[in-house]
């Protein structure tokens, strides 16, 4: 009876003890916020070596692209303590920064020797700093990223193709460097029967609800000369959110969208677009680099069959592309928060970087995508390195929504629904940010 | 023996509460009994649209919690009326409303006149006819996309079938023509079986010896339908219209799931607009005075509806 008695405590003390542990244990977890895509899966993966080191669990919370403004944007306008960090898209710097939801930095690298000239210059300004290109920090450069495009190499390099591309267009079929030669490339290749599978010219991005159709249009109007405001005077859009290069932008885009891109691409971002790619529909594809490792591993069109360029130039021979990417932040509202910083210490590190590279994030640390070996770790790597260096981001402002939402509606309704002119859609553009801007005082 | 029981059960309560509960009237008590229910209304209905007609006169914006709230007046209310894409946004809602209620009515009449003729296995094709209203909308807004697909979507390759247009030209959610309609269509389809069940209670609740009167004066099928069916049942259908009308004014999750307002803003009706305006810009003071527009907007023409029914069923 006595051992009984004693085997019984012991196995209450012992589970006590467990569940205590477990206890101290999960209150030190954190969660970590993003996206739920292929690089997010690469963060889970690296991260196990963080709570080997520190003991720290770490948990996730992952929203599809869809949600994730809304869901993310709601969890830090209520204060929530959902997210200890969270990866938040680059336009949401200004807002976050302003309205106090990410902890400044600027202390905390200076004291653990956390430099930004470490850091590729344009992930800086991007996902970092607020106001723009002043040393105020807000997040560490976590994920590099910016728009460019795949292209079957398979089927540009058929020798049958080739020859009739040449006698057609006069020049090589390649992968183009002016956006006139990618229309024509996207022509050739539109309804065409190769392997009797009718295929199409081009997947570009067409969505509607969250970011998707602004992100394409911005990603063309750039190199056709498209500026937000007057490089002298902020905030002044009229004849340049608007001018004559712009309107021939917004113009090419249609025209694109007219004429080569797959039956039904009237709502397509980056999924749709990497479906289309994927199932072999279009020749050509546009899409933020964090796709490209996913596609390059797929056994029907990666490998040898896929090429990556650059955004090509516009017609003055500007060349420029799309920012994407995210910077990591520490959420003011966690209880946290320290632990949350040993994250992004360690996050920071150079081997970490490495291997976040390795494991198919894009990191934009210099000493990793300096390296000698970079360019020919990945057969996109040399793509993305040149993307970097040409990139250009929409808004940034506190406001970035309601700008975005006029973007999203405004070519939405002349690209895809055929409402209006060009000109139409970007003078009211113009008209819809600056009741944004003077709403908020900026006027 | 009841009295015994009675004397028992005040015996066996415990004297001070006893005292207590005899010391309630039975207002008081039926007070104490629906006070959760009305505590909880308070909390969850009426002090939301309170708080919500304040927002709307003032600047407030939910994403920006440290900004001082402006008093704007009827500042948000003038810009609403005055802005063109809101008034866009209403006549696509009542595009809408008008087209499913119309085709929803007209169908869902007519098969429950069908049903109503009891033939054989009339209650299997009732079962069948009422699935698709059994299903999850956000279901029904997928497959349908993928229906309608033009590349692989069944809808197409039927329509292609018929029309001899290709399959890959029949692009429903893409085409600013067809886009509302390929919604009026998967609400017409989800929602008529419902306008059937009311309509189908409206026929059987008609009395058999009046048709039976009818036959005795030796009316024709055609006189009796028009005189007797369509009179008789129309309080249930313009019940049903009300139901529906209500619903479809504020649909927003079959657009969502379908087109999400596009091709450009060709099937953006009220509902999306309001979503875009709170929760993506973040106008909360604006969309809270959309909000209370719609609210009243929808709430009056339900009401004077509601006195037309009420006219129809005391003829």
């Amino acid at each position: 009876m006595k051992s009984t008695l004693k085997l019984t405590l012991g196995l209450a003390s012992t589970l006590f003890a467990s569940t205590a542990v477990s206890n101290v244990a999960q209150a030190e977890d954190l969660t970590l916020c993003w996206a739920a895509w292929d690089p997010a899966n690469a963060l889970v993966e690296l991260s196990k070596d963080f709570t080997k080191e520190t003991g720290i669990g770490m948990k996730f919370q992952f929203v599809p692209w869809t949600n994730y403004a809304d869901r993310f944007l709601n969890e830090l306008n209520s204060h929530g303590k959902l997210c200890d960090l969270i990866i938040g898209d680059s336009q949401w710097i200004g807002g976050a920064a302003e309205n106090g939801h990410y902890v400044k930095l600027n202390d905390f690298f200076d004291k653990e020797k956390i430099s930004m000239d470490d850091f590729v210059p344009a992930t800086v300004v991007g996902y970092s700093e607020w106001p723009k290109n002043s040393p105020n920090y807000w997040a560490l450069p976590a994920m590099g990223d910016v728009v460019g495009w795949t292209y079957r190499k398979d089927w540009f390099s058929k020798p049958e193709l080739q020859k009739e591309f040449k006698e057609k267009y006069g020049w090589d079929l390649g992968p183009p460097t002016t956006f006139d030669q990618l229309k024509q490339i996207a022509e050739f290749f539109q309804k065409r029967d190769i392997d009797g599978k009718t295929v199409y010219g081009a997947s570009i991005y067409t969505e509607r609800g969250s970011e998707g159709i602004t992100m394409g249009a911005m990603d063309v109007l750039y190199s056709f000369g498209f500026q937000y405001e007057n490089p002298k005077k902020p905030y002044e859009m009229e004849a340049f959110v608007n001018s004559d290069k712009s309107v021939k932008g917004l113009e090419f885009y249609k025209a694109l969208y007219d004429c080569c891109t797959p039956p039904g691409a009237s709502n397509s971002y980056m999924g749709e677009g990497v479906d289309a790619f994927k199932s072999g529909q279009v020749a050509m594809h546009m899409n933020f680099a964090f796709t490209w490792p996913g596609l390059q591993k797929d056994e029907n069109v990666g490998g040898d069959k896929i090429g990556y360029f650059v955004n090509p130039k516009g017609p003055d021979g500007d060349q420029f592309a799309q920012l994407g990417g995210q910077g990591i932040s520490v959420v003011s509202y966690s209880d946290k928060q320290e632990a949350a910083l040993k994250y992004i210490k360690w996050f920071a590190n150079k081997d970490v970087q490495s291997k976040w590279w390795s494991l198919g994030g894009y990191s934009c640390l210099n000493a990793v995508v300096k390296d000698p070996g970079f360019p020919a770790s990945q057969p996109y790597a040399q793509t993305f390195l040149d993307s970097m260096a040409i990139v250009k981001d929409f808004w940034a402002e506190p406001s970035y929504a309601p700008l975005l939402q006029a973007s999203q509606k405004r070519f939405h309704d002349y690209v895809v629904a055929g409402q209006g002119s060009a000109k139409d859609a970007l003078d009211g553009l113009v008209k819809d940010w600056t009741e944004v801007f003077q709403d908020d005082g900026k006027m | 023996m009841l009295n015994r029981t009675a004397d028992s059960v005040a015996r066996a309560t415990p004297e001070p509460l006893a005292r207590k509960v005899r010391g309630i009237s039975d207002k008081g008590l039926a007070w104490l009994f629906i006070s959760p229910t009305i505590l909880l209304l308070l909390a969850i209905n009426i002090f939301p649209l309170f708080w919500a007609i304040y927002l709307s006169f003032t600047n407030f914006r939910a994403n920006r919690p440290n900004e001082v709230v402006k008093n704007l007046g009827l500042a948000n209310y003038k810009r609403i009326l005055a802005d063109q894409d809101i008034w866009i946004a209403m006549q696509t809602t009542a595009h809408f409303v008008f087209w499913t209620i119309l085709l929803q009515t007209l169908i869902g009449f007519t098969l429950a006149w069908l049903i109503d003729r009891k033939f054989r296995g009339h209650a299997f094709w009732t079962t069948i006819i009422l699935v698709p209203m059994m299903l999850s909308p956000a279901v029904v807004g997928n497959f349908w996309r993928f229906l309608y697909e033009p590349q692989i979507g069944l809808f197409a390759y039927a329509v292609s079938f018929v029309t001899g247009i290709p399959a890959t030209e029949i692009s429903m959610l893409s085409n600013v023509s067809l886009a509302p309609w390929s919604i009026i269509i998967v609400d017409t389809w989800m929602w008529t079986p419902y306008v059937m069940l009311i309509c189908l209670a409206g026929l059987r609740s008609i009395p058999e010896y009046i048709y039976e009167a009818a036959e005795v004066d030796r009316a024709s099928n055609w006189r009796q339908f028009w005189s007797i069916t369509l009179p008789m049942a129309l309080p249930f259908i313009m019940l049903a219209v009300l139901f529906r009308g209500i619903e479809n004014f504020k649909m927003f999750d079959m657009v969502n799931l379908l087109t999400g307002g596009g091709p450009g803003s060709t099937t953006e009706v009220a509902s999306i607009t309001l979503k875009r305006q709170a929760f993506e810009s973040w106008r909360t003071g604006y969309s809270s005075a959309f909000a209370i527009i719609l609210f009243v907007a929808v709430f009056g023409l339900a009401n004077i509806y509601v006195k037309a029914l009420n006219k129809v069923k005391q003829r």
